[in-house]
């Protein structure tokens, strides 16, 4: 067997875990990156907006400040996420925004004079100043008190990820392409590597490490309707979740968009709706404005994403061979509008529906948009469970997002979340040594082995692999998605157990040699049940809604017994996961109270009850 | 009616022994909206799971998906099947090393390629976290975006008939990258250091600008002007080093 060591294994080359990577290698440490795909196709190319940074730099963003952005956070989390992480996380994304600045981002900078903008479909003016001339801007995202997105014309994510692998090669940090981690290698203390299966040959590889770091980001492809690239389909999160020890946090937490267009679920911008865009059903008639008289389409993400699910589901959607949808109405708002405020859509609807939306409607639905789950870490990314194993980014719960994440935060933790992690690894890796137990290593990999040959021979049965994800991912859309009520979470509970004891039946049809793509998927579809399984479980037995998770039949976010956070650890041979809690956080900087936006209806810590 | 697509799709698995190159042949009912990305998965999720090809972000976003369609490289997932024949031929990109059936092994090749370009800003300066940021030119900062696009899918070089060629040459790919870079005030290289990267027949003086790579950039990078730019500065460059040869 192949064997290769190194004081730093990521497992992901997306921004997090280049942004790690790059922060062991400038202190002298061996980093390598393993990634499914080559580091810059990662999805964390795929964030366009901007990333949140309290610069207060141009005129919208006038005396914003960590504390702000730190109090945004809170609330954009409905009080679920870790005060402490979340603070560390304000205080140092200004920092990380000018050391991207200084490695080569080609931010978008401040234009002195007057310019306008568009809120809520109405035209507004504003004057920047002259003295902030070509400091970094900002942009307008949901959910924050002052401008704070700072972004590189319509591609942010792509150029953070360029600049950042850039770096990764002038420091020297190894990236092993199309290799996927399939096991941690760990002897119940101490992890100590992975098991890898190169994706170019299928053959396997040992990797030795002092520090394993899952970077992995989210896995929206366990959901049948997912604006995640299809790589997002939980590799790090299943091999952290199948050691037994390493709990995933939240799993129930699951942010969904309104507007993934049908059928690739390639997101279309809030912004559509906020320059006075309309949502309409089959019969082409608007619809919100009855459910949320007040706000209709400019209702939060989350409220307009469960209406339009509601009115899919009273019949009103648009048939299709992708399945029911809405359409999206911007005709109104003119090509000179179009063409330039929202050049973007424009393209996605040209390149990718053949739509021209100047004249014709956009086919949308709501999909999964952000796993605010994940690896469950302390505030130094180091995982629980395991020694020598470390989260970042999307795949971790490290956990400033806590129910709901703010738009340009995910961007903003990639590289913030990188860097603290990254200076805490370094500080681990000092003076650290670790013994390999080949014994355990051997074990390791003759169980991947049996693994796979099991499923090639098809050993354990014939089941189609795509045919059980299939039917894994129909179950979240449609019992564990953005209603959610106690019976079809039970129902979704029982039936992902079936599908789990199914996808234990795996076998190929094809012969899995090379690059399958088949082989591939069999090896992960027992571990996407069992998060989906996590998901539903834990969404189930958390009776309250808050953030994202919203159940029909507990409206109130219930601070009093809820005020916590679920880890789902999964015992080899359960078909369960086990559901431990613990407090959301250890400081309360900023006491629960009222987002200022959204429902309010709250069962306070002691026990009163606000709102309708 | 809807169309009966036909798609002739080259296949080779590299790593087993028995696998021939051959053409395999599908059909598929169109279906509205249909892209690339949407057929491919269908064939291979209900005709042949053995079908290798690459997709990520579908989105055009990520680069993944180039190959070559029809006869023209491009992203699969910003090929709308209305735009296309009934007979549609899909192969593989050349130039890179194939990985099985319609992929190839782009991540070894642009590694490769950033190390030799350098791919990034040399500079002594320290950062320093406390203080702010050096300020830009908004307009500068925007041009410098134009030309960091760049998805690294691979079509330029495909398409290019000097990297068909010759193994050694950097391709538009490189050449818009050193581009992007002199732009850069942050990058403190002198003319002479980026000369010596691509100022050869690797590089620019390879170029026989026949230009597929800018009719075939699914990004539409200015590479036409690029090219002729760095010429530019380059054939300078070569003119005032032979100068200071001549005079040693």
């Amino acid at each position: 067997m192949k064997t290769i060591y190194t004081d730093l294994l990521s497992i992901g080359a997306g921004l997090a875990g280049e942004r790690v990577a790059v922060e062991a290698a400038a202190a002298g440490f061996d980093s390598i990156c393993l990634s499914i795909v080559p580091p810059r196709r990662s999805h964390s190319s795929a964030a366009q907006g901007g990333m949140q940074a309290s610069l207060g730099n141009c005129a919208m963003g006038s005396g914003d400040c960590p504390d702000v952005h730190f109090q945004d956070t809170v609330k954009g989390s409905d009080w679920g996420c870790d005060q402490e992480v979340a603070r560390l996380f304000a205080n140092t994304a200004p920092i990380a925004v000018r050391e991207m600045a200084f490695w080569g981002i080609p931010w978008n900078r401040v234009v002195p004079g007057q310019s306008t903008y568009y809120k809520g479909g109405k035209q507004y003016e504003k004057v920047e100043p002259e003295d902030r001339e070509g400091l970094i801007t900002a942009r307008d995202f949901g959910g924050t008190a002052k401008w704070r997105t700072c972004y590189t014309s319509d591609g942010t994510g792509h150029t953070l990820l360029y600049t950042m692998d850039n770096k990764a090669v002038e420091l020297g940090v190894t990236v092993h392409d199309r290799m996927e981690a399939i096991s941690l290698i760990h002897d119940g203390q101490t992890c100590t590597g992975v098991v890898a299966r190169c994706m170019k040959t299928g053959a396997l590889r040992v990797y030795l490490a002092k520090a394993t770091l899952i970077a992995t980001g989210g896995y929206g492809r366990i959901y049948r309707e997912t604006t995640n690239a299809v790589i997002n389909d939980g590799g790090g999160s299943i091999i952290a979740l199948d050691t037994g020890i390493v709990p995933i946090g939240n799993p129930e937490a699951v942010q969904f968009h309104p507007t993934g267009i049908v059928p690739t679920h390639i997101l279309v911008t809030e912004g559509c709706r906020g320059d006075g865009g309309t949502l309409l059903d089959v019969n082409e008639k608007r619809f919100m404005h009855e459910y949320e008289p007040e706000k209709a389409e400019l209702a939060s993400r989350d409220v307009v994403s469960r209406w339009m699910t509601h009115h899919i589901r009273e019949g009103h959607g648009v048939p299709s061979p992708y399945g029911d949808h809405l359409w999206l109405d911007i005709r109104h708002l003119g090509a000179d509008h179009i063409k330039t405020k929202l050049r973007e859509v424009e393209e996605i609807c040209n390149n990718f529906l053949g739509v021209d939306p100047i004249t014709q409607l956009i086919p949308v639905r709501p999909a999964q948009h952000y796993t605010m789950a994940g690896v469950r870490t302390n505030k130094d990314g180091a995982a629980y469970g395991l020694k020598g194993l470390f989260s970042a980014g999307e795949a971790a719960c490290w956990d400033m997002h806590g129910f709901n994440r703010l738009g340009g935060n995910s961007l903003a933790e990639t590289i913030v979340a990188g860097r603290i992690v990254g200076k805490k690894i370094v500080e681990f890796l000092e003076g650290y040594e670790v013994r390999f137990d080949t014994a355990i290593i051997k074990d390791r990999v003759a169980k991947d082995e049996e693994r796979i040959e099991g499923l090639i021979s098809c050993r354990d049965g014939n089941e189609n692999v795509f045919e059980v994800r299939n039917a894994m991912q129909d179950e979240l859309m449609d019992r564990v998605g953005i209603f959610r009520n106690g019976q079809n979470l039970q129902t979704a509970v029982d039936n992902l157990r079936e599908i789990y004891a199914r996808s234990l039946k795996v076998g190929l049809r094809s012969n899995g040699i090379g690059a399958s793509p088949e082989l591939s998927l069999a090896i992960k579809i027992q571990g996407m049940v069992r998060l989906a399984i996590c998901a539903a479980y834990a969404a189930n037995i958390r009776t309250e809604s808050r953030g994202c998770h919203s159940r029909e039949d507990y409206p109130a976010r219930n601070d009093r017994d809820w005020l916590k956070r679920t880890l789902a650890t999964w015992k080899e041979g359960d078909d369960l996961p086990v559901l431990n809690y613990e407090p959301v956080s250890e400081t309360m900087e900023l006491p629960p109270g009222d987002r200022g936006y959204g429902e309010c209806r709250i069962i306070s810590c002691d026990g009163e009850t606000i709102g309708a | 009616m809807a169309r009966k697509l036909t798609f002739n799709i080259f296949r080779y698995n590299p790593q087993d022994a028995e696998s021939v190159p051959y053409t395999d042949t599908y059909e598929l009912e169109e279906t509205e909206r249909m892209t690339l990305y949407i057929a491919l998965t269908k064939i291979r999720e209900e005709q042949d799971p053995s079908l290798i090809f690459d997709f990520c972000c579908r989105a055009g976003i990520c680069g993944a998906c180039a190959m070559v369609i029809n006869g023209r490289p491009g992203l699969a997932c910003k090929t709308l099947s209305k735009d296309l024949p009934e007979e549609i031929i899909l192969m593989p990109l050349p130039v890179f090393k194939l990985v099985g059936d319609l992929s190839v092994d782009t991540g070894t090749w642009f590694r490769a390629m950033n190390e030799k370009v350098e791919s990034w800003v040399h500079t002594d300066k320290e950062m320093d976290p406390t203080v702010r940021e050096e300020p830009m030119d908004n307009a500068l900062a925007e041009e410098i975006y134009e030309l960091e696009r760049c998805v690294e899918c691979g079509c330029c070089v495909a398409s290019c008939g000097t990297a068909n060629m010759r193994e050694d040459f950097v391709g538009a790919v490189a050449l818009n990258r050193i581009a992007r870079f002199m732009m850069d005030p942050r990058d403190e290289r002198m003319e002479k250091e980026y000369f010596e990267i691509v100022g050869t027949d690797e590089g620019i003086f390879g170029c026989m600008g026949l230009l597929a790579c800018e009719d075939v950039c699914p990004k539409e990078l200015p590479l036409q002007d690029q090219l002729g730019i760095l010429r530019r500065k380059m054939g300078w460059s070569a003119v005032k080093h032979l100068f200071r040869f001549g005079k040693g």
